[in-house]
């Protein structure tokens, strides 16, 4: 394979703690190696320019089938903006629930090479893995959702730790899934009976269990299955006006827990979308932020990392497995609403949403996901996302980076919000005057994104031995000035390799990569009880047999990765 | 004003998509460069100059534009799409989503027009001498933003589905109408002359529908409320107004309720 020498670029790697030097980074053998490796290299010139590792995002909805249906009901979001073929590029088209090839193209122009699918109901792990399958140049995964899972609901109800593990360890290796998503824990399922789980200790309908025993159990079982990835939760009474409360007693669930992996991680649970779980008052007339009460109890305790779920202010499609949460929402803005229920796993709901600048509430979750960001004390455990599609499109994240990097820029922003003063008077953001730095940016985008993943020993960095993922951007630290010129860099990659080979040049894709499907296969004692009880519930319950329900990995995944963990001890 | 005229020469084979006629695309250009503007012919991209004699020039701006499509175009779609201003007449009939999006100017069609004419019309005027087919001055697929403003004015019949999602504006036919008028409507008024059938206002909050002749099936959705003389698009009569439809939300403005009209002449 080709040798790469990418000369003269200030280099960004929090993993190496270089922070802005002029770094040669060499490339051989589809990883980056000692550039006295190399012996006949093609010379990029990176001279003016940032070199990061390429971006791994932890948190973003872009593939399986409320994705699909997002799509399907919305032809109105590909209005207008289709691209056609062109080069390596497929047809490519879709706003907010892009097509699967727009997908791959937008994330690696913005230097992103891995991409996480942050919840994949299992009964459809065929259909997500079919749409990562044909997502271009990302190296993919997918967290199957275990929170309403009626398994796990009936192991975690009597106390049976082992047993919801060795049932997660066959679900992720049947599904081919990464890690542990919760979401709504419990109140997707009573979502069934029409109600929800409003605090952590609301009881789910029949099962008699609360949303807080499900969380911590299934943390319990992942640490006994020693996962690459903690348990990834988007806890209950999301969106809603005081709930900062119930993010805070989600958080306090995990205090003192310590991680149990060989994998780097150094947190025992992943909270996501943090914005929408931040807001104080008791309606949407008094809402306001709490990002600081909720980043002084994240500041003081480094066994969890958050993401946060920046509003971009764009008209948006909404999804989430959250099924009450989606009615709740089309109650609100009276737009169409998609809803499933799926068997004996979750639910989910789709609906268009419009982060209008002239909506008070709308420039209130805006701060509030900046915040979050400007008050955070360790940037390797604080996560730009926009929670994709649901707070606005990944391909705001450069968007995102101006208003963290720049306070005129966000202060520009703020004014322009129609009621800017009540927006000032509900958030923090104005008296923040911290600018995130590039070190801290690429903390934020790949180096604590792949640490959190368990996944430092491939991505995140620059460091010899890992996969050759470098993003170039045109972007010159020393002297920019214009803070518009970070949004137009950081999506604009000068140069993305990914796997050692040129994916991007000059903002144009060039090639569509050899991309790998991460799954992870953990090992446990043989159990004939979950066995016995998976072939029961697949007999008396599901609309599938259990053989039409594996993820084959030759049909559906394209160079499936496994990483495996034996957890048999 | 300068004019351009398209006399159509070979029929396409298949339709071809023609968003490029428009006062917007022309202006400033000479005919050679307007026969070199691009269409699609099913996948294939090809050059207006393959399919019309283009004569005269555009003048600098749209809105001192005009184009004379001298002949049948009923194979050709999207002629005026998102134009802002000029003028636009078809000496015949043309194909589907003419005007559609259109935010400003005057389309005139002397013949028919076929499907989702004035497709989420934001502004300008569309007239059609003959007919109109289905989802005319209605929103594009999905989108629950329809017609916004402008006026649509046919002199024959219109199909189904006119006006679904329309949020303001006028449209007006003067002749007959077939089934699903204004569905979903929240603004902008509909006129029919002739006779509508059924689903008329279905799920309608708010905005106004005018039919002059019969109508088969009123929606059970709609309460009559009183009887009113109104002055109609030039006509002077008495109309049975209706409130609906009762069946959805409505929003409410200074304390009232507001509701979708019907009103029928007697």
């Amino acid at each position: 394979m080709a040798e790469y020498l990418i000369k003269n670029g200030f280099v960004f790697d929090p993993v190496l703690e270089i922070n802005g030097d002029k770094v040669d980074i060499a490339i051989k053998d589809g990883k980056i190696v000692q550039s006295t490796e190399i012996k006949n290299p093609t010379v990029v010139d990176a001279a003016g320019k940032t070199v990061m590792a390429g971006g791994v995002d932890i948190h973003a909805h872009v593939a399986g089938p409320k994705v699909n249906v997002g799509r399907n009901y919305r032809p109105e979001d590909k209005l207008f903006n289709y691209e056609p073929r062109k080069g390596v590029k497929r047809m490519a088209g879709g706003f907010s629930v892009p097509t699967v090839f727009r997908t791959g193209y937008k994330y690696a122009q913005m230097g992103y090479t891995t991409v996480m699918e942050a919840a994949m109901p299992p009964l459809y792990a065929r259909h997500t893995h079919e749409e990562m399958r044909d997502t271009p140049i990302l190296d993919q995964g997918a967290y199957p959702v275990f929170g309403n899972n009626w398994f796990v609901l009936e192991y975690l109800k009597n106390h049976e730790v082992e047993n919801a593990a060795a049932y997660i360890s066959w679900l992720l290796r049947t599904t081919r899934g990464y890690a542990i998503k919760i979401v709504n824990p419990g109140g997707t399922e009573a979502w069934g009976w029409g109600l929800n789980c409003n605090s952590i200790h609301d009881p789910v309908p029949y099962f008699d269990i609360t949303p807080a025993q499900i969380m911590k159990g299934l943390m319990d079982a992942n640490e006994a299955l020693r996962l690459p990835h903690s348990i990834h939760i988007h806890t209950n009474n999301l969106g809603n006006p005081g709930n900062y409360e119930t993010t805070l007693d989600t958080f306090k669930l995990f205090q003192g827990e310590k991680p149990n992996n060989d994998f780097g991680r150094e947190q025992v649970m992943h909270h996501t979308h943090v914005q929408f779980h931040s807001y104080g008052g008791d309606n949407w007339g008094n809402v306001e932020s709490k990002a600081d009460e909720i980043m002084n109890y994240v500041n003081n305790n480094d066994n969890m990392t958050m993401d946060l779920g920046c509003v971009t202010l764009d008209e948006t499609t909404t999804m989430t497995a959250d099924g009450p949460f989606e009615h709740h929402l089309t109650e609100l803005n009276h737009l169409k609403w998609a809803n499933t229920d799926v068997e004996l796993e979750t639910a989910a709901g789709v609906v268009p949403y419009i982060y209008s600048p002239n909506v008070k509430v709308c420039g209130i979750q805006w701060a509030i996901g900046l915040e979050l960001a400007l008050l955070a004390k360790d940037p390797m455990r604080v996560f730009i996302t926009t929670d994709h599609p649901n707070a606005g499109p990944f391909f705001r994240y450069p968007r995102v980076m101006k208003w963290l990097m720049s306070q005129d820029a966000r202060e520009a922003q703020m004014d322009a919000l129609k009621w800017a003063e009540k927006v000032r008077s509900a958030t923090l953001l104005s008296g923040l005057d911290r600018e995130l730095t590039l070190y801290e940016i690429a903390a934020m985008t790949r180096a604590g994104t792949a640490k959190a993943l368990g996944l430092s020993h491939m991505y995140g960095s620059l460091k010899p031995g890992l996969e050759a993922d470098v993003a170039v951007y045109d972007y010159n630290p020393e002297t920019a000035e214009d803070p518009e010129l970070i949004e137009k860099a950081f999506g604009n990659a000068a140069y993305l390799f990914k796997g050692g080979e040129i994916v991007v040049k000059e903002g144009e894709v060039v090639s569509n990569g050899n991309k790998k499907t991460l799954w992870v296969d953990a090992k446990v004692a043989e159990n004939p009880q979950v066995q016995r009880d998976v072939a029961e519930k697949f007999l008396r319950y599901y609309t599938v047999t259990q053989a039409n329900y594996e993820v084959n990995e030759k049909v559906f995944m394209k160079n499936p990765y496994r990483i495996e963990v034996d957890a048999t001890q | 004003m300068e004019t351009v005229t398209l006399t159509p020469k070979a029929q396409p084979e298949l339709f071809i998509d023609a968003e490029n006629i428009t006062p917007d695309a022309f202006a400033g250009k000479s005919a050679a460069e307007i026969a070199g503007l691009s269409v699609f012919e099913g996948n294939q991209t090809q050059t207006l100059g393959q399919y019309f004699e283009v004569a005269g020039k555009a003048a600098a701006t749209a809105d001192e534009t005009k184009i004379v499509i001298k002949g049948d175009v009923t194979k050709v779609k999207y002629i005026g799409m998102r134009m802002t201003g000029g003028e636009i007449v078809v000496e015949g009939s043309a194909d589907m989503y003419v005007g559609a999006w259109m935010e400003g100017g005057r389309i005139r069609v002397k013949g028919n027009v076929d499907a989702f004419s004035g497709t989420g019309m934001k502004g300008g005027e569309l007239e059609v001498d003959g007919n109109a087919g289905n989802y005319l001055g209605a929103a594009y697929r999905g989108d629950w933003r329809g017609m916004q403003a402008g006026t649509i004015r046919v002199h024959g019949n219109a199909g189904s589905d006119l006006g679904t999602f329309m949020n303001g504006g006028t449209i007006i036919v003067e002749g007959d109408v077939d089934v699903h008028v204004g569905t979903h409507a929240e603004g902008g008024t509909i006129i029919v002359k002739g006779n509508g059938k059924s689903k008329i206002g279905g799920q309608m909050v708010k905005g106004e529908i005018y039919v002059f002749g019969t109508i088969d099936v009123m929606m059970p959705g709609y309460v009559y409320r009183e009887d009113v003389d109104l002055e109609v698009d030039g006509e002077s009569a008495r109309f049975a107004l209706f409130e609906g439809d009762m069946g959805e939300r409505h929003g409410k403005r200074k304390g009232q309720v507001i509701y979708g009209k019907i009103y029928q002449k007697y």
